[in-house]
């Protein structure tokens, strides 16, 4: 069999919202093949997996605390993502944000009053903004690629945040272990219910300014049109340097904000380990939530989910916690695979009995 | 240190620089073809957990053939997305770094703290190796870092020697002169995405059978996110991919080798130097912006459709 792909002459809208649910489709199948094929029940697995984690209150409020990072994190990253400006080091950025907000409630100790928190806030997002300049930075000036130094970054973050936990910052009332001692209970986010936060109420701006900056702003647009077009961009005076900028400043301070909120929820300190990785599956968030806020509203509910889903499966049937990396990855593939069904239509030259159509598989290594 | 120790840190820097001379010099393949690969990282980690599953169970040789396997195939799932489907080099290489982590971890499973029955054996160049300090130095070592040695001087020579290097630049130069000549520009892309996954699949087989012999979640600990630095560093050429894994698997030593001696310096910034290093070869390199375009190949992560 041959299979041809053929241009569309415009954009198919069926696809461009239909593609995505029929990525989830084919990640709960072959999710269930893997499990089968490790000696686990596919149905036990994914129920595991997927559904487990909704039937409780409890489970629920735990998602929208993870979801409110990622979400965040992925509004600020997509800003970039559409003006071709890669900045994947955002983990890094939110580990410098949580040290810098962290550190600002830990100067104030044991002060609590009403003004500590809003100046956690500001000093996390400029953390953030303050890390994610370095790459802006050497980009402009020295056209270094930013792929690669915002990710070294993240783990030079890694290292300043054990450096600043075991020594600056470390608990001084306590043993040595490494983290810091407990922030007052006046400089935490309240409870809505369960773990869900008023620090929610973050994500729910963050995703309304993004709508308003993508469909709404000039600015949003020049994003846009650099990205796209860069020869336009230039003809029409669009700074590129300007957008690089933006989107480092603006995925940064997002970054930071999350790193944050991370730390003024249950956690309520700097302990030895914070985040699962949001800053890397903000990414996953970013591309499967197609880089609209609405989409990625629902990505970043759906990969917090698989969070869950992977901590269900490390008690229920004793796997992995990076599983839940495995499965974020597999909906990744299978959303960039859909997007080729907007552009193009897929066409069968002399069909024969097979009806194997685009979408991969998953390479085992066995 | 006396003469056997430096000769000892020599040896060391050999065998670390080796995992990345076997994935840099991959990717720079798949670079040269114009495709731009993020996801080194993941797929070393399927060629580590591969190989030692491999070779846990049936030998090192088999051990081998299932790290290339695995990288092959994980570099496919990469090209039929990226070259017969068209998506996102970027996104896609990311998510296959992502992927690889979490699937690697799955599979891994049974065999985490697991040993392998013996160590690979040294090939001792009979005679050579006999010579004092430069005997041991360069003429001891296991068969894949010698094979990694072959394999530099194979893709030299394929570069810059045959017909087939020829058309693979030309590809990667411009995708649509070599499609208006005639060369399946998405064939030859596949089979170069796929060398690129065989070589990250025997670099993670490197960490897993010789350097560190056992299997742990992310043990490739970003080697793959160094090897993609090192092909900009090299400025995409195959002898200063050696030179710079090299250079680089001397820092890690040296940087090991400061941790146990005890220097006044917190051990996170000695962790952290690496990465650091990184940034500032890759500045010291790159503020040349016309000696970068004149090197990257010009299709550089542009997608390719016959028809579009």
């Amino acid at each position: 069999m041959r299979i041809k792909l053929e241009p569309r002459v415009a954009s198919s809208q069926l696809m461009r919202y239909g593609g995505p649910v029929m990525a989830l489709a084919a990640t709960v199948i072959v999710g269930g093949i893997l499990f089968a094929a490790l000696g686990k029940n596919p149905v036990t697995g994914i129920y595991a997996f997927f559904i487990a984690p909704l039937t409780t209150l409890f489970g629920l409020g735990d998602l929208l605390a993870k979801a409110t990072p990622l979400v965040i994190c992925a509004i600020g990253l997509s800003i970039g993502f559409r003006g071709n400006v890669w900045n994947i080091g955002a983990e890094g950025q939110l580990i410098v944000g949580a040290v810098c907000g962290g550190s600002m409630a830990l100067a104030f100790y044991p002060d609590d009053s009403w003004y500590v928190l809003p100046l956690m806030v500001l000093a996390g997002m400029a953390g953030g903004m303050a890390w994610a300049s370095i790459p802006a930075f050497l980009r402009n000036r020295f056209n270094v690629n930013e792929i690669l130094t915002s990710l070294m970054l993240t783990y030079v973050a890694i290292e300043l945040w054990k450096y600043m936990i075991t020594g600056p910052l470390l608990d001084p009332g306590g043993s040595s272990f490494p983290q810091s001692r407990e922030f007052p209970p006046g400089l935490l986010f309240g409870s809505i219910f369960e773990s869900a936060r008023t620090s929610v109420l973050f994500a729910v701006v963050v995703i309304v300014i993004g709508w308003l900056f993508m469909t709404r702003a000039l600015q949003g647009f020049k994003v846009d049109v650099v990205g796209q077009a860069i020869q336009a961009a230039q003809y029409a005076g669009f700074s590129q340097r300007r957008v690089v900028w933006l989107s480092f400043l603006v995925a940064g301070g997002a970054a930071g904000l999350a790193g944050l909120i991370e730390i003024t929820g249950p956690i309520k300190q700097l302990p030895l380990k914070f985040t699962p990785g949001y800053g890397f599956v903000a990414i996953i968030v970013a591309f499967v939530g197609r880089l609209h806020p609405v989409g990625m509203t629902i990505a970043a509910l759906l990969m917090a989910l698989m969070f869950l889903g992977g901590d269900e499966l490390q008690f229920s049937l004793n796997l992995p916690p990076a599983i839940a990396g495995m499965f974020q990855g597999l909906l990744l593939f299978f959303v960039l695979a859909s997007e080729v069904l907007i552009r193009f239509r897929i066409k069968v030259i002399r069909p024969v009995r097979s009806t194997a159509g685009a979408v991969p598989e998953g390479g085992a290594g066995e | 240190m006396n003469e056997d120790q430096i000769v000892q840190l020599l040896i060391l820097t050999l065998k670390g620089a080796s995992p990345l001379i076997f994935a840099a010099l991959g990717e720079l393949i798949v670079e040269k073809s114009g495709v731009l690969n993020l996801g080194v990282e993941g797929i070393m980690l399927m060629g580590a957990v591969a190989g030692f599953i491999g070779a846990y169970e049936y030998g090192f040789v088999v051990g081998i053939l299932f790290a290339v396997a695995a990288g092959v195939l994980m570099s496919l799932l990469f090209g039929i997305l990226t070259l017969s489907l068209v998506s996102n080099q970027v996104a896609t290489g990311l998510a296959l770094t992502i992927f690889g982590i979490g699937l690697s971890a799955f599979i891994g499973i049974p065999f985490e703290g697991k040993k392998l029955a013996g160590e690979i054996g040294m090939i001792n160049i009979p005679l050579l190796a006999d010579i004092p300090l430069l005997g041991p130095l360069l003429f001891k070592h296991d068969p894949l870092l010698y094979l990694s040695i072959v394999l530099f001087g194979l893709v030299t020579w394929f570069l810059y020697r045959t017909r087939g290097g020829l058309i693979l630049r030309a590809v990667g130069e411009s995708h649509d002169a070599a499609h208006a000549l005639g060369y399946s520009v998405i064939k030859i892309r596949y089979i170069a995405v796929a060398f690129g996954g065989a070589m990250a699949g025997l670099g993670g087989a490197y960490l897993s059978l010789v350097l560190t012999p056992g299997w742990e979640q992310d043990m490739t600990a970003q080697r793959g996110w160094i090897a993609l630095a090192l092909v900009v560093f090299a400025t995409w050429r195959p002898a200063r991919v050696l030179v710079g894994a090299w250079l680089f698997g001397g820092l890690t030593i040296l940087n090991l080798w400061a941790q146990s001696q005890g220097i006044g310096l917190p051990q996170q910034l000695l962790t952290a130097l690496p990465f650091l290093a990184t940034i500032v070869v890759l500045v010291l390199i790159s503020r040349d912006a016309t000696m970068i375009r004149l090197n990257a190949p010009a299709s550089l992560g542009k997608p390719f459709h016959p028809t579009s």
